[in-house]
């Protein structure tokens, strides 16, 4: 019983880093570019979060409404002011964000403080289902896998049923042959980038939830949204979320093992799936 | 300091040091904000002592250094009219570093106050991030240094310091493990439990001297230990610790966390149907933004106390009281107090008074003697290096309080004196939560 109650918080657990993983996974797919400022991303709009429930008077569900086109708007002009000068070649777009990383971290500092922060939502935090005598599961673990689910499936049916979805999949295969088509690639990549932080701010009030944030957090879960991703293999949306869930699971079984194990367990997982099956397990080499 | 040059011309990241017309052009704004120079230290009509000091400004123990720039408003002002030592007035400048939270960062600030502003004492302060790679250097160098806000054990074994060799050139006060450990376990020995004890440890180096430290000794104490084991901080999940808990009726919670890990835990606990009778944790609880964070959920959550305005103490240079300083501070920026602000205080008090016994201040043995001399009575408590608990270190008081709410205002109200019956509890321990 104890065990079906380990892999159950390893499969929410799994959630959070597929909706961690989300957005670097699209961006990825659609224009190979790494983001490491990811993490801190997700970081600024915690705190947007934070103060836009503040100034309003609202929850953080309801500020999601607020916050996720303001981040979208962000990601477009992110993405054409800075990014896309960046793109061709692969260094230069991971050191620009490695340096936006840092200076998202420092802004916030100057601006914000140190003080931790959590964005509060009454009692769902602490609220169980019991569903066995011994597996009793938190509410909002379970509506963060839910969310999860619901955004991968969501991107999926924007990235095979829409318009823009043809167009992402076209400047993903080949940007050149796309532009020749009459796409306008700059456009398309932002519009990805606006996606991909309208994903981020749904993350960052989940995760802001959950914990303590505060401007140094980003980084903390950069690395197992980027296992996800590998593991799931490069590309795949479905293959991301299977990623979080079997890093996950790995995690909270090594855990039960060795508490000193959970990182550890997670990491040899992805190493086994890098030598078995380096491609991933459900890999889109066109996305 | 060729390594950090060639470093700075490749990365565009200029810093102070041996700043040459191209890293000032890239970045001269970076070396006039992290360097605060007198203007008068050019006219040099008094003679001048300067004092230097790396704290972590930026990165994450930037909460630490939070109210640096009021205390050293406070100091400098203090310092304004000069210093008589010998009868002699000298001007006394303090140049400041940013360390960024990073060791090697620290050591190439240390090196640089050393060999560049050729401070004549050097100072650091909160975490063994910046008092170690400090303290190494000056030593190295042959340089007096006078460090504090970090456990002494991490300071002096994470330095390789024994029982028998300890250090030349490098002074510390602050408390250490055995003084927290007698008020934890004074404060569970006065609740009515069942006695058994969870712990929760990182796998950093520093915790491991916490958990070697409190294992044996709240066994000692006639306490059962449940140890699930270290874990590498951070984690997203503690539902392996908290079956264990469960398991095992455990109804007192330690260790020491970072306040996120703290959050996981707790909110976990809680969805999970764990619910312990008290949570005494070191570290998780040092700031009121981490419990105003918590909620009321946090409330009633007990941790180590270094200082609060409650302490019996004065400061030597100023001679306010502890409240006094408190009310000064909150006053001038409107936030609410932190434990590291009289530290930063205590630590200029030292240096001070050391400098004032100095017979040659220009002769680095001679304010070396007239630190091991110090006996003063600092707003922390009193420091002497008495050669006990080792040669380098003065320990501080320490005792246990408990985060309670009174209208809108959160503070911590003293629970435990532990080893120091002269800082008097402020209230009895409330229930949790």
């Amino acid at each position: 019983m104890e065990w079906v109650n380990i892999i159950f918080q390893g499969v929410l657990l799994g959630g959070l880093y597929a909706l961690f993983a989300a957005g670097l996974s699209l961006i990825f797919g659609v224009m190979r570019l790494v983001n490491i400022a990811h993490g801190d991303l997700i970081v600024a709009f915690a705190y947007m979060a934070y103060f836009v429930m503040a100034a309003l008077h609202i929850g953080p569900f309801t500020s999601l409404a607020v916050i996720v086109p303001a981040a979208a708007l962000i990601g477009y002009g992110l993405q054409r002011g800075l990014l896309n000068w960046t793109l061709g070649e692969e260094l230069p777009p991971l050191l620009v964000t490695i340096g936006l990383s840092v200076i998202i971290q420092n802004l916030l500092l100057v601006f914000f403080t140190f003080d931790t922060h959590r964005l509060h939502a009454g009692d769902i935090e602490i609220a169980s289902v019991q569903f066995l005598p011994d597996l009793s599961v938190g509410v909002l673990p379970l509506i963060q896998f839910a969310v999860a689910v619901a955004i991968i499936a969501g991107l999926q049916i924007v990235f095979y049923r829409t318009a823009l979805g043809r167009a992402f999949r076209a400047t993903s295969d080949d940007p050149v042959v796309a532009q020749l088509m009459g796409l306008e690639t700059r456009h398309i990549f932002a519009m990805a980038m606006a996606l991909s932080l309208a994903v981020v701010a749904v993350a960052g009030v989940f995760i802001a939830i959950r914990t303590d944030f505060n401007p140094f957090y980003g980084p903390q879960l950069l690395i197992f949204g980027f296992e996800a991703i590998i593991i799931g293999g490069l590309g795949s949306l479905w293959g991301t979320l299977a990623g979080g869930i079997l890093l996950g699971i790995a995690q909270a079984l090594g855990g039960q093992f060795n508490v000193g194990w959970p990182f550890l367990a997670g990491h040899v997982v992805f190493l086994a799936v890098l030598i078995v099956r380096p491609q991933g397990l459900f890999p889109k080499v066109a996305l | 300091m060729l390594k950090s040059d060639q470093r700075d011309n490749v990365a565009g990241n200029a810093t102070a040091a041996n700043p040459s017309r191209r890293t000032i052009l890239m970045g001269g704004a970076a070396v006039g904000a992290a360097t605060i120079f007198s203007p008068a230290v050019l006219r040099a009509a008094t003679p001048v002592i300067k004092i230097g000091h790396v704290a972590p400004v930026t990165g994450p123990m930037a909460g630490f250094a939070e109210a640096q720039p009021w205390v050293l408003d406070g100091i400098r002002k203090y310092l304004a009219k000069g210093l008589e030592i010998g009868g002699k007035t000298y001007q006394v400048d303090i140049i400041t570093k940013d360390s960024q939270t990073d060791e090697s960062r620290t050591a190439e600030v240390a090196s640089e106050l050393i060999l560049k502003d050729k401070v004549d004492i050097i100072t650091a302060s909160s975490g063994s991030i910046d008092t170690n790679p400090t303290a190494n250097v000056a030593e190295l160098n042959e340089v007096p240094c006078i460090t504090t806000d970090d456990p002494w054990e991490s300071y002096y074994y994470g330095r390789g310091g024994t029982a028998t060799k300890g250090f030349d050139w490098t002074y510390h006060f602050f408390w250490g493990l055995d003084q927290v450990l007698a008020a934890f376990i004074g404060l569970w020995q006065s609740q009515d439990t069942n006695k058994v004890v969870g712990t929760l440890f990182n796998t950093a180096q520093d915790d491991n001297s916490w958990h070697d430290a409190f294992i044996p000794a709240i066994a000692k104490a006639g306490f059962k230990v449940v140890d699930p084991g270290q874990f590498p901080a951070f984690g997203n999940d503690f539902t392996a610790q908290i079956s264990a808990f469960k398991k095992a009726d455990v109804q007192i919670i330690t260790g020491n966390l970072f306040t996120p890990d703290f959050a996981t835990f707790w909110a976990q606990s809680a969805q999970q149907g764990y619910k312990p009778k008290i949570v005494t944790l070191g570290k998780a609880f040092l700031f009121p933004s981490a419990i105003e964070s918590l909620g009321d959920r946090g409330l009633g959550v007990t941790s180590e106390v270094w200082w609060s305005p409650d302490y019996p103490y004065t400061s030597s240079l100023t001679g306010s009281t502890c409240r006094q300083l408190v009310t000064d501070y909150e006053a001038a920026t409107g936030r609410h107090w932190t434990q590291p602000i009289p530290f930063k205080h205590a630590l200029f008090e030292v240096v001070i008074d050391v400098l004032k016994r100095t017979k040659d201040v220009k002769d680095p043995k001679s304010i070396l003697s007239a630190i091991a001399s110090t006996d003063l009575k600092t707003i922390v408590g009193p420091v002497k290096w008495s050669g006990q608990p080792v040669k380098n270190v003065s320990t501080t008081p320490v005792v246990a309080g408990q985060w309670q709410k009174h209208g809108e205002r959160i503070d911590i109200a003293i629970v435990n004196s532990g080893l120091y019956p002269e800082i008097h509890t402020t209230s009895k321990l409330l229930p949790l939560g």
